[in-house]
Formats: C-alpha cells, sequence, structure tokens
C-alpha cells in the first residue's frame, strides 16, 4: 500500500539551453529600453489612430489590411490602459503622458524576440545540426532592420512571428505523421499550423503567399501520401480530410473570427462611415442610424426620400437638384436642353429630398393606410423644393454626349414635351413583387420611353453646375453596374398638402422606430470588398522604393529624427547579412540545378538522404523567399524597405542550410579538401563547426553594427547630423558633441 | 465518371482480350505500305513520310485504315468503338470540314457593307500602310501590315477615312481585307481538326473539334471582319499545330521533317507575337512543352551529351533566335514601310520624329551643341509629353504664389527659352555643360523659371514653378543645374539625344511634368512642376529640341538620328506604355474575365436599332456550355484517373491507352486553355469580349478529345455491342446538337434586321436566354 514510497519520486526535465538562452537574449535586445523614444515614430502615426478608434469603439476602414493585426496592436493599448486620447498627425511628436507607449509597443516586440527561437526550431525541425540552427537564430537575432522594426508599434514582426510559427507547427507535424498520426500532438500541430496561417493573413495580406507556400507544400506531401499503397483507403481519406479541415475549415472560419470581433467591437459610427452603404451605416450607433432611426420601412406614393447612389465612387454622393439650369451651350458649342440641373451632391441637403408620386394621381401625400411602391411600378419623383419632375429626354448629356440629359422639366413651351415617368426596378428583390424599402434596396429608375437608366457618370460638371456630379440616363445598359443603382436613405411619408408647409416638413428630422441590423455575413461581405477594393490616391513618398533596390539594400527609410539633439532611428539591414543571404539563395540555386541535372542523368552527387533534406529545406526557405518578394513586383501601391523583411527571414534561415550543406558534402569531396583546411583539422565535428564559423564574421560585425543603436554615439562630425553620416549604422541615436 | 473507380479492371470486351498489340500494323501486314488516302495534301504528310516508327506519324499505324476499293482486307479485331473510324480515312473528312469551314466563313462576306466595330481601327490602320502614313498603336505591327498588304493586292487604294462604325464603303473595295482574314479564320477549323487528330488518335474527336469550331457563331462572325482576332489565332493554332506535329516526330531527331515542324513552330509564334502581344501566351505553352521535352531527352540515359546539347541548339536556334531575327524584321518593316509623318508623331521622341518626311524634326539643320545664348524649346520624355510653355497669365489667386504660369502644352510652343547664365555679351560661344548652373529666361516674355516652396496647382506634394523677374532679372531661385542622364560632369550637351535634368538649386527639386491637366485658368495645359522627391522616371526628363544659336553651325539632324535597335527599343516602351494606360475609368461597366466561358455578353458589331442590319458577336450558347461543362468534366475525370494510377490501380491497355490520351494531350490542351484566360484576370487593363476567342479554340479542342475519351470509357465498361452503340450514338448526338443550335443562332454572325428579340414577331424570339445579350 505504501509501495509507491519505495521508490524515490523522480522528476526528470530536460531545458534545452540554447533555446532558453536565445529566448532570453532576443527578450532582451528586443525589448530593452522599449519606450525610448517617447514619440511617434514613421507608421506608428498611422496604426496609432486605428488603436485609438478601438479604444473609442469607433468604426473606421483601413485599406491596407485586415484588421487582426490593428487589433492586436489595440489590445497592447488596451493593455495599458490607453484611452485613446492622443492626436497622431505627425512623426516626431512627442506622446503625452496618458499613451502607454511601453505597453504598445510591447506586443510586437515579444513577437519580434520569439522569431529567434522559433528560427532554432525550425532547423532543427528540418534536421539540420544544432549549431547550424543556433547560427540562424544569432543571424536573425542580430539583424538591425529586424530589431528596429520590432521595437515599435509596427506590424511586420507580428507577421514574421506568425509565418515562422506556422512553418515550425508544419514541419513538427509532418515529422510526427511518420510514427504517430492522429496523436494529440500531431492534431496539435497540424490545428496550430492553421491557426498560424490565418493570424498571418490576418495581421496583413502578404501572410496569404506563405499560407499558399504551405498549401502547396501539404499538398505535395498528401500527394505522397496517396501513393502509399500500405494505407488503405479509408486512413487515406482521414488523413486528407483532417488536412483539409485544418488548412482549409479553420483558417476560414479564423479570418471570419477576426472580422467578426471588429465589428462586434467597433460599434460607433466614425470618420469612415460614408465610404459604406447607408444599410452598412444604419446599423452603426450614431450617425445615419441616428437620423433613419424609426423611419418607415417601405416606401410609399407620397415619400419624401433622399437617394443616394450605391457606388458610392468618386464620393459617396446623393440625387439632387437645385434652381439653376443647363446653360443654353456649352463651351464646345453644343446646345442644351436649358432645363433645371439634375447632379450627384456630396454633402447633405434640403435639395437632395424627391416625392414619389403616383403618375395617375394629383396629390403629394401618403394615403393613409399608405399604398407600397413595388418592383416595376412605375412612379415619377418630384424634387421637393422646386416641385419640378425628374425627367430625360434625346438631348446629350453635358460631359458624356452618348448618354441622354437628365433634368427637372420646365416647359418652355417648345415642342418638348415633359417624360417624367420612370419604372422602378428592385434589383436586389427576392420576388417580383417586392416592396421597395428604405436603406435596403437596390433601386434601378428605368425611363419608361426611352429605357434610358438614371446613372452617376462619376465626372464632376464645371463651374455652372458648382463642380457636382454629372447625372446621366445610360441608354445602352450594359449589364448591371453600381453607378445604376440607387437606394432610399432618408424616409418620412409626407404629409403636408401646400407647398410652404412641405417646405417646412422637408427641413425637419425624419423620426419613428425601425432598426435594420444586417447579418454578420451581409456587413462582413461589404466591409472585405470595401477594404479590398478601397484605393487611396497614389501617394508618393521620399522613402518608397522598388523591389529591386531591396536585395542590394540600396534604400532606407528614416524613421525619426529628434529636431534638437539630431537623435534619430534608421531602418537599414545589416549589409553583411544581406549580402551573405543573396550569396546563399545564389548558391543555392544553382547548386539544385546542378543536383538536378545530374540526377536526371543518374549521377548522384549526394545521398539520397542529404538530397531530400536539401530540396525539403530549400523549398521552405527559397520557396518562402520567392513568394513574399516577387509578388511585390506586381504591386503598383506604393513600397518600402519594410516590406521586404519577412523574405529577408527566410533568406537568413537559408545561409547556415547552404553553409552546412557546404562543409557536410562539399568540403568532404576529396577532391575539394585542400580548400578546406578547418575541415581537415578539426575532424569529426568539422560540419557542425563550420557551420558556426563562417558565419561568425557576419555574426561579429553585424554585433558591432547594433553596438551603437543600444548606446547613444555621439557622431563624429560636427555638423553634420545628416542621414549619410549614420548610414551603415543599424539603429542610431546621434546627438551632436 | 462511372466507370473508373470501380470497374477499371473489367476487361473491356472479350475481342479485346486477345493478346493483339496496341499496333494493329503488326496484324496488319503491309499497313504501311498502303497507298495513303491523299497523300498529296503535303501539309500533313511532311512528317515522316519515309519512315514510320512507332510513334512518328502512329496515327497511321495504329488505325486500320482501308483505302478506297480495298474492303475485304482481313481487319484486325475491332474495338468498341472502332466502327466509326474504321471505315472513314483521314483525308476525305478533313476535305470536307475545310470545305464547310471556308463556306460558312464566307458566306454573305460583304454584309453589311459599312465598318464595323474596330474595323475602324484596323481598316484605317491598313490604310495608312498603304499611304506610307507613321501612326501610333499598341499592338505589334504584323497584323495590320498583313492587312494592309491584303488591302493593296486586292486593289484598295487606302483612300476610305475608316471614321467611325457605320460608314458606308461605297465603291471602295473592302472585300479583299475581310476576305484575307475570312481566308486565316477558315483556315483554323483544320488547324484544330489535325491538332486533335495528332494528339487523340481519334477521328471522332478531332472531328467533334472541328465541327464545335464551324458551327459557332463567335468563331465566323469573328473572322468575316477585318480585325486582328483571326491572324493572331491562324498564328496561334499554327504554332500549336507544329508544336504537336514536331512533337510526334520525336522519334527520328533531326530529320527533315523534324526541322520542318520545328522551324515552323518558330515562325508562327514569332507570327503570333507579331499581332499583338497576346502572342506571349503561345509563347509560354511552346516554351513549357520544349522544357519538359528536353527533361525527357536529359533523363533518357542512351542520349550522349553531345546529342543533347544538340537538340538543346536546335530548340534555341529554331524557337528563340528564329522567332526573335523574324521579330525584328517586321519591325524593320514597318519602320521603312511608313517613312511620312502621322497622327503617331507625338507618341514618340524628338530623335524618333526626325525620321518621318513631313516632320518639322525632319532634315532640320541645327546647332549641335547648347550654348549660352541659345534659344531652344525643351520637351518632355513622358509619352505624349508636350513642350515646357509660359504665357503672360499668371496664376489666380490662392493657388500658389501670384506669378506667371509655366506648363506644358501638347502643341509645338513658340515660346522659346533661351539658357542663359554669363550675361556677358563676349562674341566667344561658351558651351553649356552637363552640371552647369544656368537660368532659363523665357523668350516671348523675358521671365526666368522659377521654382519655391510654394504647393504645385494640382500635385500638392510638389513645389510650383512659375516665370519670375523681368527682362532676366530674378532671384536666387532662378537658378537650375542642367544634367544629363548618365553622364559624367563636363560634356557638352546635344540638341534631341540628351537626356537632360534640371535641378533646382535652392530646394533641390526636379522639374518636371506631373501629367494632370490645368483647370480652365491654365487653359488646360498640363501642369509643370518640381518635385522633391529625386526618382528616375521619364516625367521629369527633358531634350531639347528647336534650337537656334546664330554663332554656331548647323549640322545636319541626320547624323543624330536613332539606330534601328534604339527606335525599336522606342517603339516598344510607348506601346508598353500605352497598353497600360487602358485603363477603365470607374463608373465604366466593362467586361470581366469570368463573363467569358459562360456566354454572358456579346458585342455589338453593327447596328442598333430595330431597322438596322444587325451582327452581334455571341458565342452559340450551346457550344459554348457545352465547352464549360467539359472544362469541369476534364478535370474530374483527370483527377480519378491520376488517384486512381497513384493508388496503383491495374489498368487494362486500352485504358491506359485512353488515360494516355486523356492526361498527356488533354493536359497540354487544358494548359493551352489555362494559359490563354487565367492571365487576364491579373490585367488592369480594359478587356473585352473576344479577348477570350484564342482560350476558347482551346476548350473546344478540349472537349472534343473529353468527349471522345469519356464515351470511350463508357463503351469499354459496357458489353460490346451496346458499348459500340453507346460511342456511335453519343458522337452523333452531339454532332447533331450542334447543328441544330447553330441553325438556330446563325443569325447573330450572318445578319438580323427586324425587330429585336425581345419582340415575339421577331426571327429571334424565344432565343434571349440570357437578360444580358443584346439583340
Amino acid at each position: 500500500m505504501l509501495g509507491f514510497l519505495k521508490q524515490p519520486v523522480v522528476v526528470t526535465a530536460e531545458i534545452n539551453m540554447n533555446l532558453v538562452a536565445l529566448t532570453v537574449m532576443g527578450l532582451v535586445n528586443r525589448l530593452w529600453a522599449l519606450s525610448y523614444p517617447r514619440a511617434v515614430v514613421f507608421d506608428e502615426v498611422y496604426y496609432g489612430q486605428f488603436v485609438s478608434l478601438y479604444m473609442k469603439r469607433i468604426f473606421f476602414v483601413d485599406d491596407s489590411g485586415p484588421p487582426f493585426g490593428h487589433m492586436l496592436l489595440a489590445f497592447g493599448g488596451y493593455l495599458g490602459g490607453f484611452d485613446g486620447n492622443f492626436l497622431w498627425n505627425r512623426i516626431g511628436a512627442e506622446y503625452s503622458m496618458n499613451v502607454p507607449v511601453w505597453s504598445l509597443r510591447l506586443l510586437p516586440a515579444l513577437t519580434g524576440a520569439l522569431c529567434v527561437p522559433l528560427a532554432y526550431q525550425i532547423l532543427v525541425e528540418l534536421h539540420f545540426s544544432h549549431c547550424a540552427a543556433f547560427g540562424a537564430a544569432l543571424l536573425i537575432l542580430f539583424e538591425n532592420s529586424l530589431i528596429t522594426q520590432s521595437r515599435l508599434m509596427l506590424l511586420e514582426s507580428v507577421l514574421i512571428f506568425f509565418i515562422l510559427l506556422a512553418i515550425l507547427s508544419y514541419l513538427k507535424f509532418y515529422n510526427l505523421q511518420k510514427c504517430s498520426p492522429f496523436t494529440a500532438g500531431w492534431w496539435f500541430w497540424l490545428l496550430l499550423t492553421g491557426v498560424a496561417c490565418s493570424c498571418a493573413v490576418g495581421v496583413k495580406y502578404m501572410g496569404l503567399f506563405t499560407y499558399m507556400l504551405l498549401l502547396a507544400i501539404a499538398g505535395v506531401h498528401s500527394w505522397h501520401l496517396i501513393g502509399d499503397q500500405t494505407l488503405s483507403n479509408v486512413s487515406v481519406l482521414c488523413h486528407l480530410l483532417a488536412r483539409g479541415l485544418a488548412l482549409v475549415v479553420v483558417p476560414v472560419a479564423m479570418y471570419l473570427s477576426f472580422f467578426y470581433v471588429h465589428l462586434t467591437v467597433l460599434y460607433r459610427s466614425g470618420p469612415h462611415d460614408q465610404i459604406m452603404t447607408s444599410a452598412f451605416q444604419a446599423s452603426l450607433e450614431g450617425g445615419l442610424a441616428r437620423i433613419t432611426q424609426g423611419q418607415p420601412l417601405e416606401v410609399a406614393y407620397g415619400s419624401q426620400i433622399t437617394l443616394r447612389n450605391v457606388l458610392g465612387k468618386p464620393v459617396p454622393c446623393w440625387l439632387h437638384s437645385h434652381k439653376n439650369t443647363y446653360p443654353i451651350r456649352y463651351e464646345n458649342g453644343r446646345g442644351s436642353s436649358h432645363q433645371q440641373q439634375v447632379t450627384c451632391y456630396p454633402f447633405k441637403d434640403v435639395n437632395n429630398w424627391w416625392i414619389v408620386k403616383d403618375p395617375g394621381m394629383q396629390q403629394l401625400v401618403v394615403s393613409n393606410p399608405p399604398r407600397p411602391v413595388r418592383h416595376g411600378h412605375i412612379v415619377q419623383l418630384v424634387h421637393g423644393i422646386t416641385t419640378r419632375y425628374l425627367n430625360t429626354h434625346d438631348v446629350a448629356a453635358p460631359l458624356s454626349p452618348h448618354s441622354q440629359e437628365i433634368s427637372c422639366y420646365i416647359d418652355y413651351n417648345i415642342s418638348m414635351p415633359a417624360q417624367n415617368l420612370w419604372r422602378v426596378e428592385i434589383v436586389n428583390r427576392e420576388s417580383d413583387t417586392d416592396v421597395w424599402k428604405t436603406i435596403l434596396s437596390e433601386v434601378r429608375f428605368v425611363h419608361v420611353n426611352t429605357s434610358a437608366v438614371l446613372k452617376l457618370s462619376g465626372a464632376s460638371l464645371p463651374e455652372w453646375g458648382y463642380r457636382q456630379l454629372e447625372i446621366i440616363g445610360e441608354k445602352l445598359s450594359k449589364g448591371h453596374h453600381q453607378s445604376m443603382l440607387w437606394n432610399v436613405e432618408e424616409h418620412r411619408y409626407g404629409k403636408s398638402q401646400e407647398q410652404k408647409e412641405r417646405e417646412v416638413e422637408l427641413h425637419s428630422p425624419t423620426q419613428a422606430d425601425i432598426s435594420k441590423n444586417l447579418s454578420f455575413m451581409a456587413r462582413f461581405t461589404e466591409l472585405q470588398w470595401k477594404i479590398l477594393t478601397l484605393k487611396n490616391e497614389d501617394t508618393e513618398h521620399k522613402y518608397s522604393s522598388s523591389p529591386l533596390d531591396w536585395i542590394t539594400m540600396d534604400t532606407n527609410i528614416a524613421y525619426w529624427f529628434h529636431p534638437i539633439s539630431g537623435a534619430q532611428i534608421h531602418l537599414i539591414g545589416n549589409i553583411l547579412t544581406w549580402a551573405s543571404a543573396n550569396v546563399a539563395t545564389l548558391v543555392y540555386v544553382c547548386l539544385f540545378l546542378w543536383y538536378l541535372l545530374r540526377r536526371r542523368r543518374k549521377i548522384c552527387d549526394i545521398p539520397e538522404d542529404a538530397w531530400r533534406l536539401w530540396v525539403s529545406a530549400g523549398g521552405l526557405c527559397v520557396g518562402g523567399w520567392a513568394v513574399n518578394y516577387l509578388p511585390f513586383f506586381m504591386m503598383e501601391k506604393t513600397l518600402f524597405l519594410y516590406h521586404y523583411l519577412p523574405a529577408l527571414t527566410f533568406q537568413i534561415l537559408l545561409i547556415p542550410v547552404v553553409l552546412q550543406h557546404l562543409t557536410d558534402h562539399l568540403c568532404r569531396y576529396p577532391g575539394y579538401s585542400t580548400g578546406c583546411p578547418a575541415v581537415l583539422i578539426s575532424g569529426d565535428k568539422s560540419s557542425e563547426m563550420m557551420g558556426f564559423l563562417v558565419p561568425a564574421p557576419a555574426l561579429i560585425l553585424g554585433t558591432l553594427h547594433y553596438v551603437p543603436s543600444v548606446i547613444t554615439l555621439p557622431c563624429l562630425a560636427e555638423e553634420n547630423y545628416s542621414v549619410n553620416a549614420c548610414t551603415g549604422l543599424g539603429k542610431v541615436n546621434c546627438s551632436p558633441v | 465518371m462511372p466507370c473508373e473507380g470501380t470497374r477499371l479492371r473489367f476487361p473491356p470486351c472479350p475481342t479485346a482480350r486477345t493478346p493483339f498489340p496496341l499496333m494493329p500494323c503488326a496484324v496488319v501486314p503491309g499497313c504501311r505500305r498502303l497507298p495513303r488516302v491523299g497523300a498529296q495534301m503535303t501539309l500533313a504528310v511532311g512528317c515522316c513520310q519515309a519512315e514510320s516508327g512507332p510513334r512518328c506519324g502512329g496515327l497511321r499505324q495504329r488505325r486500320p485504315r482501308r483505302p478506297a476499293g480495298e474492303p475485304s482486307r482481313p481487319s484486325p479485331p475491332p474495338r468498341a468503338w472502332a466502327p466509326l473510324e474504321a471505315p472513314v480515312g483521314v483525308w476525305a473528312p478533313l476535305a470536307s470540314i475545310t470545305l464547310l469551314s471556308f463556306a460558312s466563313r464566307f458566306y454573305r462576306l460583304s454584309e453589311p457593307p459599312h465598318v464595323c466595330w474596330d474595323e475602324t481601327h484596323f481598316g484605317k490602320m491598313g490604310s495608312y500602310y498603304i499611304n506610307r502614313t507613321f501612326f501610333f498603336d499598341v499592338h505589334p505591327p504584323l497584323g495590320k501590315m498583313l492587312i494592309g498588304l491584303a488591302g493593296y493586292l486586292s486593289g484598295y487604294n487606302g483612300t476610305f477615312p475608316f471614321q467611325k462604325p457605320g460608314d458606308r464603303y461605297g465603291h471602295h473595295n473592302y472585300i479583299g481585307m475581310r476576305g484575307f482574314c475570312a481566308f486565316l479564320g477558315s483556315c483554323l477549323v483544320p488547324f484544330a481538326y489535325l491538332i486533335v487528330l495528332e494528339l487523340s488518335k481519334s477521328l471522332s474527336a478531332a472531328l467533334l473539334a472541328a465541327s464545335i469550331l464551324i458551327f459557332d457563331t463567335g468563331c465566323i462572325t469573328l473572322s468575316q471582319y477585318i480585325l486582328l482576332d483571326p491572324i493572331l489565332m491562324f498564328f496561334l493554332m499554327g504554332a500549336v499545330l507544329s508544336m504537336v506535329k514536331y512533337n510526334s516526330c520525336a522519334v527520328r531527331p533531326f530529320s527533315a521533317p523534324w526541322w520542318f515542324w520545328l522551324s515552323l513552330t518558330g515562325v508562327n509564334l514569332a507570327g503570333a507575337i507579331g499581332v499583338k502581344f497576346v502572342g506571349l501566351f503561345v509563347v509560354l505553352l511552346v516554351g513549357l512543352n520544349t522544357v519538359y521535352d528536353l527533361w525527357e531527352l536529359l533523363g533518357d540515359l542512351s542520349l550522349s551529351l553531345v546529342t543533347l546539347g544538340k537538340h538543346l541548339l536546335a530548340r534555341v536556334f529554331c524557337l528563340i533566335l528564329l522567332p526573335l531575327v523574324l521579330y525584328t524584321a517586321q519591325f524593320a518593316v514597318h519602320f521603312a514601310v511608313l517613312n511620312k509623318s502621322g497622327p503617331g508623331d507625338g507618341f514618340f521622341s524628338s530623335a524618333f520624329q526626325s525620321r518621318l518626311i513631313g516632320n518639322n524634326l525632319h532634315n532640320v539643320s541645327v546647332p549641335e551643341h547648347l550654348a549660352y545664348g541659345s534659344v531652344i524649346t525643351m520637351k518632355n520624355l513622358r509619352m505624349a509629353g508636350g513642350y515646357l510653355h509660359s504665357h503672360w497669365h499668371l496664376y489666380p489667386e490662392g493657388v500658389g504664389a501670384r506669378q506667371q504660369q509655366v506648363s506644358v502644352s501638347l502643341y509645338h510652343s513658340l515660346s522659346l527659352l533661351p539658357a542663359s547664365d554669363h550675361l556677358d555679351p563676349s562674341c566667344s560661344v561658351e558651351f553649356v555643360r552637363h552640371g552647369d548652373v544656368i537660368r532659363l529666361e523665357h523668350k516671348e516674355t523675358s521671365r526666368n523659371l522659377h521654382s519655391h516652396q510654394h504647393e504645385a496647382p494640382m500635385t500638392r506634394k510638389h513645389f510650383q514653378v512659375t516665370g519670375y523677374g523681368i527682362n532676366g532679372t530674378g532671384d536666387a531661385n532662378d537658378f537650375w543645374r542642367i544634367e544629363v542622364v548618365g553622364r559624367k560632369s563636363g560634356k557638352r550637351i546635344k540638341v534631341l539625344r540628351s537626356q537632360i535634368r534640371l535641378t533646382h538649386l535652392a530646394t533641390g527639386c526636379i522639374l518636371g511634368s506631373s501629367g494632370k491637366t490645368l483647370p480652365k485658368w491654365g487653359w488646360e495645359q498640363v501642369e509643370v512642376t518640381c518635385t522633391p522627391y529625386v526618382k528616375e522616371t521619364p516625367n521629369a526628363l527633358w531634350n531639347v529640341e528647336d534650337h537656334i544659336n546664330p554663332k554656331l553651325p548647323n549640322i545636319s539632324l541626320d547624323v543624330l538620328k536613332p539606330s534601328f535597335p534604339e527606335i525599336l527599343l522606342e517603339s516598344h516602351m510607348v506601346m508598353i506604355r500605352g497598353n497600360s494606360g487602358l485603363k477603365p475609368k470607374e463608373n465604366e461597366v466593362t467586361s470581366k474575365p469570368w463573363h467569358w466561358p459562360i456566354n454572358y455578353q456579346g458585342l455589338r458589331f453593327s447596328g442598333v436599332n430595330e431597322t438596322d442590319y444587325r451582327v452581334y458577336l455571341l458565342g452559340n450558347p450551346v457550344v459554348w456550355w457545352l465547352n464549360l461543362v467539359t472544362i469541369g468534366l476534364y478535370l474530374l475525370m483527370a483527377t480519378c484517373t491520376i488517384v486512381a494510377i497513384k493508388r496503383g490501380a491495374q489498368l487494362t491497355v486500352e485504358f491506359k491507352e485512353l488515360s494516355e490520351v486523356l492526361l498527356h494531350s488533354g493536359g497540354k490542351i487544358m494548359l493551352g486553355w489555362l494559359l490563354h484566360y487565367l492571365p487576364f484576370f491579373m490585367m488592369g487593363r480594359v478587356l473585352y469580349f473576344h479577348h477570350y476567342f484564342p482560350a476558347m479554340l482551346f476548350s473546344s479542342m478540349l472537349t472534343g478529345i473529353t468527349w471522345d475519351t469519356l464515351l470511350k470509357f463508357c463503351a469499354g465498361c459496357l458489353s460490346c455491342s451496346m458499348g459500340k452503340r453507346v460511342y456511335t450514338y453519343g458522337m452523333l448526338a452531339l454532332m447533331l446538337l450542334i447543328v441544330y443550335s447553330f441553325y438556330l443562332f446563325h443569325p447573330l454572325s450572318y445578319g438580323m434586321v427586324g425587330p429585336m428579340a425581345s419582340d415575339p414577331n421577331s426571327p429571334m424570339a424565344g432565343l434571349r436566354w440570357l437578360e444580358s445579350w443584346e439583340f
């Protein structure tokens, strides 16, 4: 009974001190003096505003990427108790006391620090020696550009962390696959791969390419699995399903959940409302919702409405008319109808109100009970303030001569009758008898006489039209386009019989009470689409660069500059690491092609195992570099050096891989032995030693570069604090003597 | 795929189990000696006529054929699907489909007798060649040169203006040009037939593919007008055909037919890429095929390295060098023919324009090197960039400093800017050198080119450029450093040839044209700014065009004329920029690539109203939807087959052969379809429906191969007589379906008059299956 006492209680713990040491070193160099400088550095000015909006729960749209990265940064702010009150307007502005700089920068710094042990683990899982793995980790540790990027409130280090995590967990999973499939560990690593992938994609869209690479690798491995005839059909199917679940279904669900959290957290209306559709805006608290709250849902004859164009490009605008008429002759000599202008106006205005009228009746009020307008009904649209009818006729539009002019009809008693009947077509209808609904229905107005469609042309009128946007009747309507769709935004049932009363009524705010909540999927689809299609005007930037400049590091970015002390922070790489990484890539590609061609001729230079190792390590590192680098050549947005960092990380991992391969196989080759005395001397351990020895100079120099970034170094030249004086130093705080 | 998963291992039919080999030749003695039916048609016979190895010309050996008049020859045990093929030769069907193809393309060729759709461009460009007038187009010149040649040979004199669609041709001879395009378009059908026949060795597959193309209204319409597409598709299919042919000659490399087909591939590639840059996709297809080919050869250890080297060199020579030479040659012809000034001048640099007769730079003599005191005009190097310009008007209130406007004017401006620095009027001439600091004075208004730290009127991040000072007296902001791109300091500056950059001394910004149009106060000329972002773009580069300096001797500009490689390079830069400039506008309805395979929307070629003669480019919906379904079907079948093989399923010889055709030949065609379709998803330029037609050709061939294979699979699974019937009836049903749908939709190509299809009285009533079709 007390038998257990006969044996001593033993706890055996195995701690890889390499890993511990690397983690500690990473933490120290990423976290040391983290809150210096207490000023806005470079893109912090950009991400900071989103953090503030998160703190205030205000909705925004950012076209630079999905929300997960922003949320992580905001989480840091939340932990530090940030209230969001800071004006992010200028790089170099001093932070006020309420900004928790340390905790805002903590998450990027932590993830940056953890990249170091991850790099170590990845090489170990690729079956390279611990020495090579240690070398890789040190190279990551002492890469100044990665340090700089990690120590600020930026997203690259987070992205790199998730990318490396995804790679590592896939490798762990793959190594477990051989001995123990479907165990807990196997599932854990498989699922972690999916989760890390979705996090990477959620931080920046660049993560998508690494995800694709992993999917491709997993595809190749699955293909081998299918070919494995020792497995039964059922178990092959189970394997495939497990992979599908973990690598496709889980990431998609995770990605959706990011947006779910994003939309749940941000429930207040804010500066980007205008970009979204009316329905979306109405789902936010404040803003449009306050206006539209409680308005009647179904548009009826006699309704007073404002009509918003669904496309919202170049700017969101409402159908508008005003007293002024089209000029009799345009500058180019063409004539117009000289009737009242109809435009699209990007601001709320009492002239945006229109009244839906039944052509068969005179009155402009809603009868009791209201008669709703349905799909296919024919209506007239009366401009509220001027009581003129929306009209189109065979006159060329002012700026788009192939389309018809839209006007508010004035009877000049010339042989030009009013043609003011419009058929209402609800495009997103569910049945052909659908009722025209406020906010929700997207409607086309088809002119009855000419079958022209009311459309926003996108051009803005000259001076006589007050630079408002042109509205045309598109005759040859080619398919559906959002610029032809309109939705009712503000809506009330008209009650005033007299024009004077009606004017007062038009000026008064709408009331009543219905809330229209969009489903999550509808809101997600719209937000995702807007993020992908939103185009900022192309911005030139002083430090923008082209992808070709990155390889050779022909470019740098000045992140921060203190106007008085002259201290500065630069993003610039460790030139030795970059050069050796480039050489390693070149050597890898050349050797790979050489082996490949020779193997095809049945000449095997290296053993089969070594070849497999060489291919898998190279596929991952060179592949990772390529997928994170080459797509930039096709992008049209403004690019910066920091976009290269994920690719660079992969390239750095390749250095020890190539070195170890060279020492293991090429230098051992009798013909080459004279060239490698070190190998001959150090005997068995040589391969591992070489893996570490050769990058050593790079490491030492890298460290030297790194040292000045930690201590404050007086600038040598007294007057010259210019960028050039400090070029070559990773991140330097220069102060004049 | 009902069969392969479970029943692949079943013997297909008792007769097939007899140990007769794959090659019926062995059973039919003297098969080689059979007189070939239609052997006089050299096009397809060229390959390995003398030799018949197992692969080369295998089609002739594998299929037992009974030449006419020899009905009682002992035939090999027939396969389930053999009956349909056996009695029919290869050439008789070829002749008949060619005839049908020509008939369908030439029928009502002259209708409508007015300009249709893009004829207004390509017809006009053909006329330019006949008139030898220089023009600019985003496509390489071969297609338009051929159109011009066809017009010239058929007696068209190049006088018709081709102003807009709908213009009547009147007495002008346009049939020659249309006939030429229709001829090339008709060749597509026999090409497709031969390709499929060569790949699948199955007559019915080839017939199916050919009939799809014959009876597709879209292909007919696109072939009947003066357009680049039939020419492009001709070369494209020619390239694929010769590629397939040389692949099947692989058993006897370096034989005459092998060289013939290999070099013909190269010639066709040059043609395809010379008509439109879309031809690059077929180059890619051939390239991938060649790489695969070489890889296979490399793995063949019986070949020595020397032989491999020869293989490699042969391909480099025929598939890279030959096309390059031909491609360059057609540009040489293009530049030689077009030697008169015309509408395209403005797109090119000053040096380029000096080549053109009638251009005001032609045969001009000016001083060669820039000197202080010279009067010059400066042209921006941006495509269609204008001349640096100033006038008496000031920038309006609120737009930077109220100083004199400086802009870029598209017209040849007479406002000249003298370069002057040292104001001493000494008689000795001092040349301006790279790196000098100069001041530029506007001749008309005698103000200095000036910049300062006010924001530019349109581009807010740049600095404003103005004219400042009186009679040459200004301030320190009037100094500019003149630099020549790619030169060291001390060098003189050449008229026309030197690319100049002007750096503002005080602010370090660079004089450039932003490309944005100024509002009315600026006379809608193009904005000039000083950009603080130091980048090498043509926007910030200038060259000196006119140059007057009485103290210097004039030289003829002939010495400055660019060399052929330079003009070749320049015209490519201009074409690429022109292509990327064709961006769709935000509010335009544009055709999207996903519309195309589902035949979502066509293009109006002619006519809008009920009374017009209307032609509408739209694929035969039955054919196109069949193609679409087939692509899915193919993917399914290929996946099933490949997984079955990977899982180690034991296939019979017949199924092995079928899966070989499906994966190998079908794969090639599928790759062609992907290469001609997917890249459009990534293109930013304006896209049109007709861009899909090259991909559609591949899709149709795939349909032929896939359905043939599918029916053979099914036939193989069923009993022998049943299988035969299924196969025969299946093929017949498909063909009939295609012919009948063509009967329904033929008015789309051959013209419709009368009410639109929405009217029940229209002959097309009830055929408007999609609301987006506009006929």
